[in-house]
């Protein structure tokens, strides 16, 4: 399934996880069990070893990842593995794209059934190369836009993005945090166009993420309350949790947003 | 102060460097470099730091005929004493500059990484000279290295941040002061020690430390009515070396920059057995910019290794890595037997103990004199009390 495809079926829920934590073998089934609790697009990260836009959460992940053998190799496997019927998007720093290639690696993502890709530390200037590639190959590049990028540079951000526009709730990196809600209606009020917008950095909670859909967000991203999750081998909580979120998401559809 | 920028374009140097930053710091980055642009041509702002540099620096620093290690080395040399400007570094020459320019914009607060110490000793003194709340973090490894210079950032007011993540070292320290100025862009200003990262910081710190360029080059001229041969500079980040380099670009000068070459060309899953990015290094992103870095084949950085701290860097500025690539400037290496034997002839023959970076460029010349020429400069960029520990534990091993 295409992301656009996904999106038909907003709102969404979009889950992230850390590839290879805690091992390789277990991230298809992982994926599987994500998808069954109601995940609509699964972000599966690429773990390195400097992953400057994230949090302490994210980063152990990824340590505990490369420790357990995961590389890029490793990485389209276990994403072929993982056979869903809902998109799979990348997220990983461009300097392991740049090393295998940036053809290559968009090439490698659609035959692995990746649909998109999600790259934090490439900023729509510096993303020539990967555009072209991921264009031949037909995956989505997905662009990120936060709180503090100014209205002019917003609108070329739009433009630039395929498949959704990321919205980062707040300034800093990836973890969970509580004040998501202000600065994240602010950005959606901002977007101008009907590009789809996922929300993510910071939401943990269902009433959270149901608060983004409800601030007029098409989806809600999650990633590091579920890695801390796996990372204390609460897979059923996990699953409960998603479960929790997918309905506090499809509940606040079309819900005003409240006003505080 | 507020820009709009539908496009962050970037300096870059042929290929490298660029802004490979999350896009929550492309805005403050580009608010920088627009604040730079306008101050570095401002007379007003020119003068401030001058000031500074003479009265509180200590500048312009001698620039030394070694005559005992011109008789060892068979060629004239010079030494150009970075050791002897306050705080004992290079270092100075840019946190003033840039904390001038944070002052300007507005900011409170510093954050800086450190390897050594020797910039986070060099940001806590302008920190508390030109009062700025200051935070430097550390990697926890070398917090353990260099006891002195932690007590010394704090006597000074700043507060050192330990840093746990990954190989605990200074490439995750500059992780940590991303993450740190990507919540607190509004009031800090993040003060990048060398002449790396994503623009404008190569630019930036080369600009600020060209002042040794500038100084060694009318220096030498009314000594000897003539240029050097060749200019020897140790690489870490290289910030020093772009100093002692960017006014000599036009000349026909020999730059020669000297890598760490730590224990050799080995290298493991995870880490080099070196911090020689220019001599064993391939093109990479680390830090916001395209240069060359230690990696493994998939792109994930390797932990390197120097006995010198400062040198013990997996990247290095882009605009070294261009100029290496075009062959303006010339890599060598010294690795960490030849550094200690520099930092050791060096004090016995001219009385000046270098620091163990410096001593890189010495161990090299004393290994390779005929590359010099017949005169020549070697940037001494520190002076070596920090590491009298180290080198009575290297000698002991």
């Amino acid at each position: 399934m295409k992301i656009s495809e996904a999106f038909q079926n907003k709102p969404l829920l979009i889950v992230y996880i850390c590839a290879g934590d805690p091992t390789p073998d277990a991230t298809p089934d992982l994926v599987r069990r994500l998808v069954k609790a109601g995940a609509d697009i699964i972000e599966l990260g690429l773990p390195h070893s400097d992953p400057i836009a994230d949090g302490p959460t994210i980063q152990a992940a990824a340590q505990r990842a490369i420790a357990a053998g995961m590389n890029t190799d490793v990485y389209f496997d276990v994403a072929a593995q993982a056979d869903v019927n809902v998109p799979k998007i990348f997220m990983g720093y461009y300097n392991m794209v740049y090393a295998r290639g940036p053809d290559r690696f968009a090439l490698d993502c659609a035959k692995s059934g990746i649909r998109g890709m999600i790259v934090p530390d490439l900023p729509p200037e510096e993303a020539g190369p990967l555009h072209d590639a991921c264009r031949r190959y037909g995956v989505d590049l997905i662009f990120l836009a936060s709180p503090n990028t100014p209205p002019e540079r917003l609108h070329m951000i739009e433009n630039e993005t395929s498949g959704f526009l990321y919205l980062v709730a707040r300034t800093g990196v990836t973890g969970a945090k509580s004040d998501v809600l202000q600065s994240t209606r602010d950005l959606i009020s901002r977007v101008s166009g009907d590009v789809p917008k996922a929300v993510g950095f910071g939401i943990s909670t269902p009433e959270q993420a149901a608060d983004v859909i409800r601030a007029g967000a098409d989806a809600a991203i999650v990633g590091s309350v579920c890695v801390d999750l796996i990372a204390r081998g609460e897979i059923e909580r996990l699953e409960e949790l998603v479960r929790e979120m997918k309905a506090a998401i499809v509940g606040a559809k079309g819900k005003a947003p409240i006003v505080c | 102060m507020k820009c709009d920028t539908a496009n962050a374009a970037a300096v870059k140097f042929g290929k490298y460097g660029g802004l490979f930053v999350p896009e929550t710091l492309v805005q403050p980055i580009m608010e920088l470099a627009q604040a730079y642009e306008r101050l570095r041509s401002s007379d007003d702002f020119k003068d401030e730091l001058a000031g500074l540099l003479r009265n509180f620096a200590g500048r312009k620093t001698p620039l030394y005929h070694a005559r005992n290690l011109s008789r060892e080395l068979g060629c004239k040399t010079y030494l150009k004493r970075e050791d002897l400007v306050h705080g004992g570094a290079h270092k100075l020459n840019n946190t003033l500059g840039q904390a001038l320019v944070a002052k300007r914009m507005g900011k409170t607060r510093l954050i800086a990484e450190t390897g050594a110490g020797q910039h986070g000793v060099a940001t806590a003194i302008v920190g508390a000279n030109l009062g700025f709340e200051t935070q430097v973090y550390m990697g926890e490894v070398d917090i353990e290295r260099q006891k002195m210079n932690v007590y010394r950032m704090e006597l000074m007011g700043a507060e050192v941040i330990p840093v746990r993540s990954g190989s605990r070292t200074l490439k995750d320290a500059i992780n940590e002061a991303m993450r740190d100025w990507a919540a607190s862009f509004e009031h800090t200003h993040y003060l990048l020690g060398t002449a790396a990262g994503a623009h404008p910081y190569p630019t930036m710190v080369r600009d600020f430390q060209s002042v040794i360029g500038l100084e060694a080059r009318e220096q030498i001229l009314e000594a000897e009515g003539c240029l050097p041969d060749s200019i020897v500079a140790c690489v870490g980040g290289g910030s020093n070396a772009m100093g002692i380099f960017a006014p000599f670009l036009t000349d026909d000068v020999r730059l020669l920059a000297v890598e760490a070459g730590g224990r050799g060309p080995g290298k493991t899953d995870r880490t080099a057995d070196n911090g020689a990015s220019l001599g064993y290094g391939s093109n990479g992103i680390l830090h916001g910019a395209l240069t060359k870095i230690l990696q493994d084949p998939y792109g994930q950085i390797l932990e390197s290794y120097s006995v010198a701290a400062g040198l013990d860097y997996p990247g290095v500025g882009p605009e070294l890595a261009y100029l290496a690539e075009t062959g303006r400037v010339q890599p060598k290496m010294a690795d960490d037997r030849t550094a200690i034997r520099g930092f050791r002839a060096l004090s016995k023959l001219e009385g000046i103990i270098p620091a163990l970076e410096s001593a890189h460029a010495v161990g090299y010349a004393l290994s390779e004199p005929r590359a010099l020429g017949e005169m020549a400069i070697i940037n001494i960029s520190g002076r070596g009390d920090k590491d009298l520990a180290t080198v009575m534990d290297y000698e002991n091993l």
